[in-house]
């Protein structure tokens, strides 16, 4: 089976995220001052083989531990789609 | 004893490097590419050196890249058989990456890359480079855009508990204060070395401050520890 899994890996919450403070004053510069707390991550597609969607799981989880992400300033989250 | 300075595609300080390694400390330097996989001439008397610059481009995040290369991988073993390891900058930022040492190195607080010379001050005397700086406040300049020390609570607790923290930002006075840090290093951390005391990482480059023709030889301490 071939799936396509799209991650989101974002910056731990406690962790000052300087992009996020930047992008928030300028949207506030825009006038749109309600805006507030904005955090800036990544989001990554990747396509994959894999027996089942088990599989699939266990390997994007690999795949984020190992590299796409970094424990220590980072969590991710992914969704799998089948194609 | 003899360095090595591993070369990334990406690196740019390994020259620099090379130069107050051979020219101004006139030690021997073999330079290493990334690519390659053998270390079998270095012993335990050797140091690798991990350059600064933009390894892999900075892509995916700082180091993270360059952690996977196959020298890398070679550097790793070479360290935990306790082979001595020194990284600058990106080498800093490739050795948190690699699990060698502890934390990570995020943005800068202020969001702009700082380039100028910085004190710090070493407060220990337990590790080969605090041996040899003793108390001295040395100027040593800072390049980056990534040098935010950050570890969790009980990391940190575990740095300072075993006298791992190598370097502090601090004042020409030595004192140790918010505004004597350039990036928003927790406890203003410029450098630390592991549990085992033979990895190195640190994010001023003492390889810019090693010649006498850049008035500034404050440097050369920290690269001679590693000759001693």
């Amino acid at each position: 089976m071939k799936y396509t899994a799209h991650i989101n890996i974002m910056p731990h919450k406690e962790l000052l995220d300087p992009q996020g403070k930047a992008v928030s004053n300028s949207l506030h510069n825009l006038g749109l001052s309600q805006v507030h707390d904005v955090r800036i991550g990544k989001h990554v597609t990747l396509h994959l083989e894999a027996a089942n969607e088990a599989e699939a799981n266990s390997l994007t989880t690999e795949a984020c531990k190992k590299l796409l992400a970094n424990g220590v300033m980072e969590s991710f989250e992914f969704s799998l789609t089948a194609n | 004893m003899k360095f090595g300075i591993i070369v990334f595609p990406g690196s740019n300080c390994d020259r620099d490097m090379m130069h107050a390694l051979r020219d101004d400390l006139e030690q021997e330097v073999v330079m290493l590419w990334h690519k390659d996989k053998d270390l079998s001439m270095f012993t335990k008397d050797d140091c690798i050196v991990l350059p600064g610059g933009f390894s892999y481009g900075d892509y995916l995040r700082c180091g993270a890249l360059a952690r996977f290369s196959p020298m890398m991988e070679q550097v790793i073993n070479f360290a935990k058989h306790g082979g001595k390891v020194l990284g600058v900058c990106n080498g800093f930022q490739i050795l948190c990456e690699s699990g060698l040492l502890p934390g990570v190195l995020l943005q800068n607080d202020h969001q702009k890359f700082v380039c100028k010379n910085v004190c710090i001050k070493s407060e220990n005397n337990r590790n080969i480079i605090g041996q040899n700086v003793a108390d001295k406040i040395l100027k040593i300049p800072v390049a980056h855009g990534e040098g935010r020390y950050h570890a969790d609570a009980a990391t940190l607790e575990k740095l300072n508990k075993n006298n791992q923290v190598i370097f502090r930002y601090c004042d020409e006075h030595g004192e140790v204060h918010l505004h004597s840090n350039p990036n928003g290093a927790v406890n203003n951390i410029a450098g630390i070395c592991n549990e085992g005391r033979n990895v190195f990482g640190m994010m001023p480059h003492p390889e810019r401050a090693s010649s006498s023709a850049l008035h500034n030889i404050d440097g050369r301490l920290i690269l001679q520890a590693f000759t001693n």
